[in-house]
């Protein structure tokens, strides 16, 4: 079927009959809204896009989408779209997972999908918490975080996803912010049209058991200070003045003031296409809580081999080199014996 | 064939035959190898491997020996055999431990050279048992000094001692070869086929069996040639086949048959693994062998193929399947067709890994959290693996569920000889997916109801990319027909009775339980999987004594055929014998309130006839 004649969809084409029931005020809000209009934009027909995810408030994702869906098991999103993909390369496929569900009880789930770079979409929605069994810490709250079942505050170190995501060979890496909707949909959009496994993390709000996570990188007055939005082939620029910027020091980065003899050119440049990842990790260890403004953006989108098509060009050698399968054959090859 | 020995040739109706070594000895491909030449002979063959879950136990030691029995006869026959008439042990370990099946005036045959200082002390030996008397006494004893002669049949080829060593194997089977009067063409050409690009090896090999075959027909010591004639089997093309590979041809077949790509989700784990080797080479068959992360995603990724439309299978052994028990719920709530594999194993736990068990039943019948019925069905012989892979296909299309398809370390290593089916006579699962709406999208107009239930109760099966189909699935609870979510109390008793009773109906959809014997009378052995063999043997001989017994073997687990309990209440007796403590028993008293008694063995071994003819005889004297 030809895009052309395809009709036109809208957002609310891809609304689903089913109430919405997050808490009043929640990120994820904000996220389906953009995941609706983001879709009609990509020519793909509803029939042909699945939505997976696993269990948490996000995991819930799949029931507001008129597409096909399925809402699995806790971390097993990634293992359930990869039989999918495997099975049928033509549909496209999104995984909607959170910090709890991607990182902790999905972790290893999270890691093999990335590396396999089938042509995934993975979406993580980073709350810093457990919403749905109501508020226990998870794997990317910050050290000390008082929660349930922290009372003194959490003392295991966060896992930082990107960085796991860049070690598991991500070919697709980006971050954006649920109430940053222009920016939030420019991401999607490019997560959807790239060939591999794509993921995005999405800082989210959970206004009801860790509000205010992310208000550092959200207020209008702070987040020019405290975000760097990524450019391919722009120097590394941010604050309100546009007058600071991230340069490399041996192998570490740092914040610099333009002017006083530092200029644009003393910059990094970002090249999300760099062939070796080091920059990119580099750029998913600025913290905010280390001084550093935490890029957004794509930090990384490289063409690499993706499994969902070695798997079936294997398919269609063994087909090329033996012939289709034939039963006859199959039983009779090697030794046989006639009784009569 | 003819040979040219003088020596006088005595037929047998039977014979078993064991070899025995270090697993680095290469006692498995001796044992295959005889199997295989064996089945081409003719015979009826039935095999037992028996290995250490170590891949290299230190050398010579007790936990390195691993083993191979051939059962080959000129009829019938179901079991690797009790005991042994001739036994092959390639160091002192292998004799301690493999001794005792060795009948009273059987064949023993011992590598000499092994039998040193260092050996016999691995083995336990305080003096070794070659030199004082003790086995000439009960065994017909054959000292061969294999290294000694191995090494001059190779010398030449500018092999190292090590590698000349690692031919021992095959101057061991040639000299079986000669005593049971058998072919070596059939290893002739396995030799070239799989060292073909090695000349030296291929070579060395090939000089190994024959100088094996040549020391029997010429050493004196060695007096009789044995033949066992062809069975009598029912007309057609045979092979020979084990029973994870036919379980891997059965998918094969019925993906292929039903027109549909087969997905395998499977992680390694004995003694499951060689499904999913078996499955890999068959790629121009639109298969495609996942091998997953874990087993958790192994199972997760099958229920994505599933739902994507596909034919789904996910594969393992015990510890697997108590991974997978959370996904298999979901597989149950979103009732997706698949086809979940337990290759049993000893358990609990890691448990004996390359041993038989039957004690995963319970787990299969109920090791999920929530009522989570699945139907399970199970492979009685490795031939009969083939068969049961297809039924379990058709029963998941046809009521739309995940089935449980169990078998077990001895099936599943075991082979015996297959009778290949005519293709045209292999019957298509026909799938059927739900047709797009005449009118409509779901936002206008007709909506897909996608938990809507035919009179099977099963539900329609939409493949992504059907337009005006879209709909989701999930593990919370389903509103019935709309399978939307719903925490409305009364509906999820409803499903929960719903999904209890689907499974019922399948009893309306397989035939009727049979029974081998008399309808009615003293006492009914029932008996499940692997020792089918073992429990037809025994009851074969009870009646050829005269008792009125019966034997009813099951291959539907859930449920249970529809005359079963008419079936048990026929006897005066019922007796179970499972390798476990009890778990299929417990499930006849539970449903019948049947007074059942149990033959029950936890040893990681199959059953000996013996021990089941001994308690049939005691149950009816009783
Ligand atoms: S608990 Fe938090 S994450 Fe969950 S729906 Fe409510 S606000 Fe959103």
């Amino acid at each position: 079927m030809s895009v052309e004649s395809l009709p036109v969809l809208k957002p609310n084409d891809f609304a689903s009959d089913q109430d919405v029931r997050w808490c009043p005020g929640c990120g994820d809000y904000a996220i389906l809204a953009q995941m609706k209009k983001v879709l009609p934009d990509l020519g793909v027909p509803r029939e042909n896009i699945v939505f997976i995810s696993g269990i948490g408030c996000s995991s819930r994702f799949p029931y507001y989408m008129n597409t096909y869906g399925m809402h699995s098991i806790h971390g097993r999103a990634p293992a359930v779209a990869t039989g999918l993909k495997t099975v049928r390369p033509d549909l496209q496929v999104w995984v909607i997972t959170g910090d709890g569900d991607g990182l902790s009880i999905g972790g290893n789930h999270l890691m093999h999908a990335i590396r396999r770079n089938m042509d995934l979409n993975i979406i993580l929605f980073n709350n810093r918490i457990y919403g749905l069994t109501k508020g226990q810490y998870s794997p990317t709250s910050l050290l000390g975080a008082k929660t349930k079942s922290t009372p003194m505050g959490a003392i295991d170190n966060p896992l930082n996803p990107l960085s796991i995501v860049i070690g598991a060979e991500g070919t697709f890496v980006a971050r954006t912010i649920d109430t940053n909707l222009k920016h939030m949909g420019a991401v999607l959009k490019r997560a959807a049209e790239h060939s591999g496994t794509s993921f995005v993390e999405v800082y989210q709000n959970c206004n009801v058991f860790n509000d205010g996570a992310w208000d550092y990188a959200k207020d209008r007055d702070t987040k020019e200070d405290t975000t760097l939005e990524l450019e391919h082939g722009k120097p590394m620029i941010f604050g309100k003045n546009r007058d600071k910027g991230i340069r490399l020091n041996g192998m570490d980065p740092e914040v610099v003031q333009l002017g006083k003899g530092i200029t644009e050119d003393d910059l990094l440049f970002h090249d999300e296409r760099a062939p070796e990842p080091s920059l990119a990790y580099l750029l998913t260890r600025m913290r905010h809580q280390d001084g550093f403004p935490e890029p957004i953006g794509v930090f990384r989108a490289i063409e690499s081999p993706r499994y969902d098509e070695l798997i079936n060009d294997q398919i269609e050698q063994a087909k090329a080199s033996k012939g289709p399968g034939d039963l006859e054959k199959l039983f009779t090859s090697g030794d046989t014996w006639v009784v009569e | 064939m003819s040979t040219v020995t003088e020596k006088p040739t005595q037929q047998l109706e039977e014979a078993t035959v064991r070899f025995c070594g270090d697993s680095g000895d290469g006692m498995q491909l001796a044992g295959t190898q005889f199997t295989n030449t064996s089945a081409l002979a003719g015979n009826d063959v039935a095999t037992f491997p028996d290995f250490p879950a170590e891949i290299r136990a230190p050398r010579g030691t007790k936990a390195g020996v691993s083993g191979f029995q051939i059962h080959f006869s000129s009829h019938d026959i179901y079991t690797p055999g009790d005991t042994v008439d001739a036994l092959v042990a390639m160091n002192p370990a292998a004799l301690i431990t493999n001794l005792g099946d060795l009948r009273d005036g059987g064949i023993l045959i011992c590598n000499e050279s092994a039998f040193d200082k260092k050996g016999l002390a691995q083995a336990g030996y305080a003096t070794s048992p070659l030199e004082d008397g003790s086995l000439e006494k009960k065994f017909k004893l054959h000292k061969v000094d294999m290294t000694k002669l191995t090494r001059t049949a190779v010398d030449g080829l500018g092999l190292s001692q090590k590698e000349a060593d690692r031919c021992r194997n095959f101057f061991a089977m040639g000299l079986v070869f000669w005593l049971y009067d058998r072919s070596l063409d059939p290893t002739m050409r396995f030799i070239e086929d799989k060292f073909g690009k090695k000349p030296e090896v291929a070579e060395a090999n090939r000089r190994a069996l024959t100088a094996g075959y040549n020391y029997g027909e010429t050493v004196e010591a060695i007096n009789t040639q044995y033949h066992v004639g062809k069975a009598e089997l029912p007309p057609g093309t045979y092979r020979n086949i084990m029973g994870n590979t036919a379980l891997a041809w059965g998918l094969v077949a019925a993906a292929h048959l039903s027109g549909r790509r087969l997905f395998l989700g499977a992680y390694p784990i004995t003694p499951a693994s060689d499904i999913l080797h078996e499955l890999a080479k068959h790629k121009h068959f639109d298969v495609l062998t996942f091998q997953a992360e874990d087993e958790i995603a192994a199972v997760t990724a099958t229920i994505g193929a599933s739902f994507a439309g596909e034919m789904a299978v996910t594969a393992s052994s015990g510890p697997g399947i108590a991974l997978k028990g959370e996904a298999l719920g979901l597989a149950v709530m979103t009732e997706l067709p698949m086809i979940v594999i337990n290759v049993q194993r000893g358990g609990p736990s890691t448990g004996l890994p390359t041993k038989t068990e039957q004690a995963d039943l319970f787990q299969a019948m109920y090791g999920r959290n929530g009522e989570c019925p699945m139907p399970v069905i199970a492979a009685a012989s490795p031939a009969d693996c083939f068969d049961v892979a297809q039924e379990a296909w058709r029963i998941a299309v046809e009521h739309m569920l995940p089935v449980f398809l169990l078998t077990d370390g001895y099936i599943a290593n075991g082979s015996e000889p297959w009778r290949l089916p005519e293709v045209a006579s292999l019957k298509p699962t026909k799938v059927k997916y739900a047709e797009p709406l005449a009118n409509g999208d779901g936002s206008n107009g007709e909506t897909f109801l996608p938990y809507e239930r035919n009179e099977r109760l099963s539900r329609p099966w939409a493949r992504p990319g059907t337009p005006t189909l879209m709909h989701r699935v999930g593990g919370l609870e389903k509103q019935d027909i709309t399978g939307n979510v719903s925490y409305d109390p009364a509906n999820h008793q409803h499903m929960i009775e719903t999904r209890a009773k689907k499974v019922e109906l399948i009893a309306d959809n397989i035939p009727p339980q049979k029974v081998d014997g008399p309808e009615s009378g003293d006492l009914l052995v029932v008996s499940w999987g692997g020792p089918y063999g073992a429990c037809a043997t025994a009851v074969h001989a009870a009646q050829a004594a005269g008792k009125a017994v019966a034997h009813c073997h099951l291959r539907y687990l859930n449920p249970f055929p529809k005359n079963l309990e008419q079936v048990l209440r026929s006897y005066k007796r019922v007796l179970v014998a499972e390798l476990n403590c009890g778990q299929l028993r417990s499930i006849l008293r539970d449903k019948f309130l049947l007074d059942a008694a149990g033959l029950n063995k936890v040893q990681g071994k199959p059953f000996q006839v013996g021990e089941i003819l001994e308690r049939i005889n005691t149950e009816l004297a009783s």
